[in-house]
């Protein structure tokens, strides 16, 4: 794994920083448990025993590599070479768990016996179950009271794997709250408890941990495209961003390669305009939430606004800091992609290559017809998600 | 605007007194939108030593339930900074005792730290305890400008925070340092272990160059004596925000949570 050598100018500095966006903005009470992680995290996570590990159970049971998957029709309709990278065929469904299974490998290695972890539609507070079902490790999920009314489903699935999921009650009760209060259980929780944050957000080490868990996702598609096209570099690399974990692992491998284009792709909701949105970069500005300096969603008075979108993975009113850069430096570019368009995304999929994308994956297939493609392009698409959790969002959907 | 020197409020009040220094927080339009300098007066009346203004947050992660609902109250009534600073023009001609804004860091920096250092400056705030403002941003973007404003910056530790790291805290503070009681959110836990209390001891035993006042978990005069023993004195919050919330006579009500607290004290 050459992950280690990695020094992008879009990395994060020794003190948490991707150029302005970043740090550690956390309580003392938190400042023991945040500083031991980033004292040990690299020298763990490289460790030859945690490599192999690592990569034993990401081969043994999560399936991986993912395949890389020529999409023909797709590619014939839009008439440039498309590719999707397979990640709803992980086990749970979606990248989520390259993470957990990362970090509940670095929870054993801190002497941590307990794991709290958020989730927002629950794919991460189902990768943080099964990891911890995995290695016999109590496990508490904080979701929202609103989010595990609509995702119902995943709430049992937890529960099955014998996870107590507690509802947060606060705010908007959605996943920001629910980070709210897994940040608070740690405050309370501080010796033995590890807290397993889902995405690329967060305070230093977090984000830059869980792109390293997820850069795999680009080393992955480094040697499959080689194999398939000849070239490593794809023209274009899309993915969708809430947090932006599964971005900031398809890009990873991919930041200092300058010709390759990287396309995050953030939930318009009803309309960017609308009042009803996710989409950080065109209505955020710079600002401090859960631990980190980002762009985020916020009142001129500084107080954090509820986003909305149809997909529960992407409602997140901050990204994480690396998209922040990223967005700033403009290596990336961003475009937001509303319910409908993305909804009509998922079932074009579903007809034409006979895949039904979770709903968050569906907006970075809509942005697909937002590009300006020729024939040459070659067109890697993160498929971050399966749909199956997303079954009754696509039936009151309709339009199939 | 220069700022006239005055002796910051905070030293004087340490220089003055020993022992049993009372602090008490309350959530700025709380319980009623116009209700933050009448809560101050009442406080300075009933004898608070200091007053701990709460700058309301939509997502409070250091305070429980108490803290976390008066700030959403606070919130959906209207309260903004540019408010706060309005009802606290004459704040001065109020209230004598030393008042500290404590806040989360995102509305400060929206406000903007240099004109919330200053709008501080010009109403008589003497401290701010911003607890996830860390201290390598505090020194390498903002000291400064703290500074610059005659504003204490009062820094938090916990029973897990290493000898090291105090010893550096106590380098970067002044004013006090608000020494947080257990592992814990606000209102989270009540009463004092024994385990709190070697924790007390070990910190005393530093000799430290800042007063410290302990909080978090202090909601009664049997628990601020106890704190009051191993520090200069307790912060009460939650308990307090409680009392507000019950309140059909404010003043009255205020004074006499006081009175309770620091009864037989000095």
């Amino acid at each position: 794994m050459n992950t280690e050598n990695i020094k992008s100018s879009f990395g994060v500095n020794e003190r948490g920083y991707y150029g302005q966006f970043g740090g550690s903005f956390i309580p003392e009470m938190l400042y023991p448990n945040v500083e031991e992680l980033r004292e040990r995290y690299l020298e763990i996570i490289y460790s030859p025993e945690f490599q192999q590990e690592y990569h034993q159970l990401l081969r043994d049971y999560v399936g991986r590599p993912t395949p890389l998957y020529p999409a023909k029709r797709l590619s014939e309709e839009f008439g440039a070479q498309i590719f999707l990278k397979r990640e709803d065929l992980c086990h749970t469904g979606a990248h989520k768990v390259n993470n957990t299974v990362g970090q509940i490998l670095l929870a054993k290695r801190l002497g941590k016996h307990k794991i709290i972890a958020e989730t927002g539609a629950g794919q991460h507070g189902v990768a943080t179950a099964t990891v911890c079902a995995l290695m016999g490790l109590e496990c508490i999920v904080y979701m929202g009271s609103h989010d595990m009314e609509r995702q119902k489903p995943n709430v049992e699935r937890m529960r099955i794997l014998g996870a107590e999921v507690r509802p947060a009650t606060s705010g908007s009760q959605t996943l920001k709250d629910a980070t709210n209060e897994a940040m608070r259980h740690w405050i309370n929780n501080p010796q033995e408890t590890h807290y397993i944050i889902g995405s690329v957000v967060g305070p230093h080490p977090y984000p830059d941990m869980v792109a390293r868990l997820q850069a795999i996702i680009s080393e992955e598609i480094r040697w499959q495209l080689k194999e398939k096209t000849g070239s490593e570099l794809p023209t274009h690399v899309v993915a969708c961003v809430g947090g932006g974990s599964n971005a900031a692992g398809a890009f990873y491998h991919y930041l200092d390669e300058p010709q390759v284009k990287l396309v995050a792709v953030e939930a318009a909701g009803k309309g960017v305009s609308s009042g009803q949105s996710a989409a950080t970069t065109a209505l955020g500005k710079p600002g401090v939430l859960h631990g980190s300096q980002t762009l985020l969603m916020q009142t001129e008075d500084g107080q954090v606004v509820e986003p909305y979108s149809i997909s529960a993975g992407l409602d997140y009113p901050g990204i994480g800091p690396m998209h922040a850069h990223l967005f700033h430096s403009k290596r990336a570019q961003f475009i937001a992609i509303t319910d409908a368009d993305a909804m009509d995304a998922g079932i074009h999929l579903a007809r034409k290559e006979g895949i039904i994308p979770a709903v968050e994956s569906a907006h970075a297939l809509a942005a697909l017809k937002e590009l300006p493609l020729q024939p040459s392009d070659v067109v890697v698409v993160n498929l971050s998600g399966r749909g199956d959790k997303d079954l009754e969002t696509y039936i009151r959907w309709g339009g199939y | 605007m220069p700022v006239t020197a005055i002796q910051n409020r905070l030293d004087t009040l340490f220089q003055e007194k020993a022992e049993n220094i009372l602090n008490v927080y309350f959530t700025a339009g709380y319980p009623s939108l116009n209700d933050t300098l009448p809560v101050l007066k009442a406080l300075e009346k009933g004898g608070a030593d200091i007053i701990e203004i709460g700058l309301p947050y939509s997502d409070p992660v250091a305070d429980g339930p108490t803290i976390q609902a008066s700030n959403q109250k606070a919130l959906d009534a209207g309260m903004t900074m540019k408010l706060l600073f309005e009802q606290l023009k004459d704040l001065r001609n109020e209230v004598s005792v030393p008042v500290v804004l404590m806040g989360y860091f995102n509305p400060v920096l929206q406000f903007g730290v240099e004109r919330f250092c200053q709008k501080c400056a010009e109403v008589g705030i003497d401290g701010l305890i911003l607890p996830d403002l860390p201290m390598y941003e505090y020194r390498e973007f903002y000291k400064p400008i703290f500074q610059q404003y005659g504003l204490h910056n009062i820094f938090l530790i916990s029973p897990q925070t290493s000898e090291a790291r105090v010893r550096e805290i106590d380098e970067n503070s002044s004013g006090f340092i608000y020494m947080v009681s257990s592992a814990s959110i606000t209102g989270a836990k009540k009463g004092i272990t024994e385990e709190q209390i070697r924790y007390f001891e070990r910190i005393n035993a530093m000799n430290l160059h800042n007063p410290r006042l302990i909080g978090f978990g202090i909601s009664d005069r049997e628990s601020f004596q106890l704190a009051s023993r191993y520090a200069k004195g307790a912060i009460i919050g939650s308990a307090f925000i409680n009392l507000l919330t019950g309140s059909q006579n404010l003043e009255h009500d205020i004074i006499q949570f006081v009175k309770s607290i620091k009864e037989n004290n000095k």
